[in-house]
């Protein structure tokens, strides 16, 4: 007799609540969904690759911090609502405490000079990090005149002259939508 | 009420909650850009808690839990969190569940290829506001630079690796 993979055993809200503290907690440096593939998928098979690498781009094009929304599918497909808040917060509460102590650490080490210099080179660092993020999200980007404007627009208004990010946001991304929607009415065609 | 500083964390988070397409990274600048035109704290340790919440583990975007704590100790902190984190996580809920049922479905490819352009185009646009925030020091612009480089080069690598080199050259060299 072998175990029916369509319909697995439900999971506890206690197992999900652990399994998700423990990624939360051991995810430096980032590369989260990594991790997540592989306790949820290959280690525990709660769910299948398919269904995981939808959630995971719908997680990655929608607001919110990636990881966050991973959380969200994944301990919904496993126990509805109650299982994506537990998963949620497993998910972040304990890496938020650790932030906080570190902090509070921050704020009692003032005076030390090298510490700041070195905390002043992760900065550099992790602004290296993020510029490598966006390089790899504008290669996702179609290569077309609207899409490539929409993405120089933001980052001009925003990065460049600096208006604030929430009105120009609300504007540009209508119209963002409704050129792909409009272009894919040509594909359709 | 607008003195309140519980109440000016919410009216901060929760637009950029909504707006946080494809990820935290987008919102760095609507986040340095909200702290520094309220006077929360000085620009230097505003960098400092960005580099704080990046090598820490979790969602870099943890940054609003210690501009939180900054302005308002531990409600700020918790109030500053709920703020990020549940507008953006009501909306995701609410849309996959409808996700996975359309696949394929053109409205599922619009969203995807009109919120890329946005998404990068603001994560760039964060970069940008955040290396001009961190002060015009051409080591910090180099080790900016040069992690980029090794980052792109290796994507396997771990980037907590990249974070601790760069703090022992900036202690090392400057």
């Amino acid at each position: 007799m072998r175990a029916e993979p369509a319909t697995p055993a439900r999971v506890s809200l206690l197992a999900i609540l652990g399994v998700f503290a423990k990624i939360g907690l051991m995810s430096f440096g980032g590369a989260l969904s990594g991790w997540m593939h592989r306790e949820i998928v290959l280690r525990r098979q709660w769910m299948d690759e398919a269904d995981f690498l939808s959630g995971l781009a719908l997680g990655q094009i929608m607001p919110g911090a990636n990881v966050a929304n991973l959380s969200l599918y994944i301990g919904q497909r496993l126990r509805g609502g109650i299982g994506a808040v537990v998963a949620l917060v497993g998910m972040l509460l304990p890496p938020m405490i650790v932030v906080l102590v570190l902090g509070i650490l921050y704020d009692r080490v003032a005076g030390i000079l090298w510490l700041h210099r070195f905390i002043d080179g992760v900065a550099a660092a992790a602004i290296g990090l993020t510029i490598m993020v966006g390089i790899r999200a504008s290669r996702r980007v179609e290569r077309r005149l609207g899409p490539v404007t929409i993405l120089l627009l933001l980052f001009f208004t925003v990065g460049v002259l600096r208006w604030p990010m929430v009105p120009v946001v609300i504007c540009v991304t209508p119209a963002s939508l409704l050129l792909a929607w409009l272009s894919e009415e040509r594909h359709d065609a | 009420m607008r003195d309140n500083p519980l109440i000016a964390l919410l009216i901060v988070f929760i637009p950029l909650s909504l707006l946080s397409i494809g990820g935290g990274p987008s919102i760095l600048a609507g986040i340095q850009n909200a702290v520094s035109s309220r006077h929360w704290m000085s620009e230097h340790d505003f960098i400092d808690l960005f580099a704080i919440a990046r090598a820490a583990p979790g969602p870099g975007v943890l940054l609003a839990t210690l501009v939180g704590w900054k302005v308002a100790g531990i409600p700020g902190a918790i109030v500053a969190s709920l703020a990020l984190f549940v507008p953006s996580s009501l909306v995701y809920y609410a849309i996959a569940r409808q996700w996975s049922a359309h696949r394929g479905k053109r409205w599922h490819s619009a969203l995807e290829l009109g919120l890329a352009p946005v998404a990068a185009g603001l994560i760039l646009a964060g970069s940008l506001v955040i290396l001009r925030a961190s002060g015009g020091d051409p080591l910090l612009w180099a080790i900016a630079a040069a992690s980029t480089a090794v980052l792109l080069w290796a994507p396997k690598l771990n980037p907590l690796w990249v974070l601790g080199v760069a703090g022992v050259v900036a202690v090392v060299v400057g």
